[in-house]
């Protein structure tokens, strides 16, 4: 099995924040992500996906179909935008790397006919991430 | 269908943590040559030091409420008081009791960090990496 690895850069903005919480009860467990104006970040996802490599082109997948996939599901979706308005899948949910990583996943996995999705890792900056595999995956 | 997931996914949470430490490869078991022939520069009898990078893994089940694995401040906060307020600016051999005996490599210092996070209750320790340098890194599972 190889495994192959697309990375795309987003910037979106964020806000942390639980209607069901107080205001106190908000600022005790998201702190600085509470902030009622928001922030954003720079996100880094690395899509990666497995397969065996098709014997007539060499290419578990064509490249070129992943960045347009990326481009319509992920880039068009969520660069420049505000995670907690304007993403449909988000709504309802506190916009976390795990979150977003989440729904990610579930956009990207049933339209990946070419070879499987195999992991996608978001990086909200370079020191924290949010990684989904499949179960049993083991993935390093 | 887990909290987490569904669809057999496991969703993984990974942060990273900077230390400067310094250390000296050293094995009281080998004669001074071999230590020489064996580690090389790292075994300078002065030490010397590196910028670690240490990447800690852990899964578990996403909260509903807050959309975490577990609170990034509880883990920081645990990692801050289990590891790097030990080994950040020290020296490795002779400030951390473990690296008495044990030869502060970044295998074993893998294996200590793994043995110090695993106490962290709110998500289950998947594996710890350490980056020596940026072309030098070892990870850790516990297995």
């Amino acid at each position: 099995m190889i495994t192959i690895t697309r990375k795309i850069e987003f910037s979106a903005s964020h806000r942390y924040d639980n209607p069901a919480f107080s205001p106190e009860e908000n600022r005790r467990v998201f702190g600085k992500c509470n902030n009622p104006h928001g922030h954003g970040h720079n996100y880094t996802l690395e899509v990666t996906v497995a397969g065996e490599p098709d014997p007539q082109t060499g290419m578990v997948l064509d490249l070129k179909e992943l960045k347009e996939l990326l481009e319509r599901e992920v880039m068009r979706r969520m660069d420049h935008r505000h995670l907690n308005f304007e993403v449909p899948e988000l709504a309802g949910k506190i916009p976390t790397c795990e979150n977003i990583a989440q729904v990610l996943w579930e956009l990207l996995e049933p339209k990946i006919t070419q070879g499987r999705l195999h992991k996608i890792r978001l990086y909200e900056s370079p020191d924290l991430y949010a990684e989904c595999r499949r179960n049993g995956t083991g993935g390093a | 269908m887990s909290a987490a997931g569904g669809a057999g996914i496991e969703i993984v949470l990974g942060r990273r943590y900077h230390f400067a430490a310094s250390h000296r490869l050293h094995s009281a078991k080998l004669s001074a040559e071999e230590n020489r022939r064996v580690y090389g520069k790292c075994n300078n009898p002065h030490g010397h030091g590196h910028n670690y990078v240490l990447e800690v893994q852990v899964s578990g089940e996403v909260d509903a409420a807050t959309g975490m694995i577990a609170n990034l401040a509880d883990l920081d906060a645990f990692v801050g008081r289990e590891v790097l307020e030990s080994f950040d600016h020290r020296n490795l051999n002779e400030e951390v009791a473990a690296f008495r005996d044990v030869v502060p490599t970044t295998e074993n210092l893998c294996k200590e960090a793994y043995a110090r996070i695993k106490g962290f209750g709110a998500a289950r320790l998947l594996r710890v990496r350490i980056e020596e340098t940026g072309n030098n890194s070892f990870e850790y599972d516990g297995k």
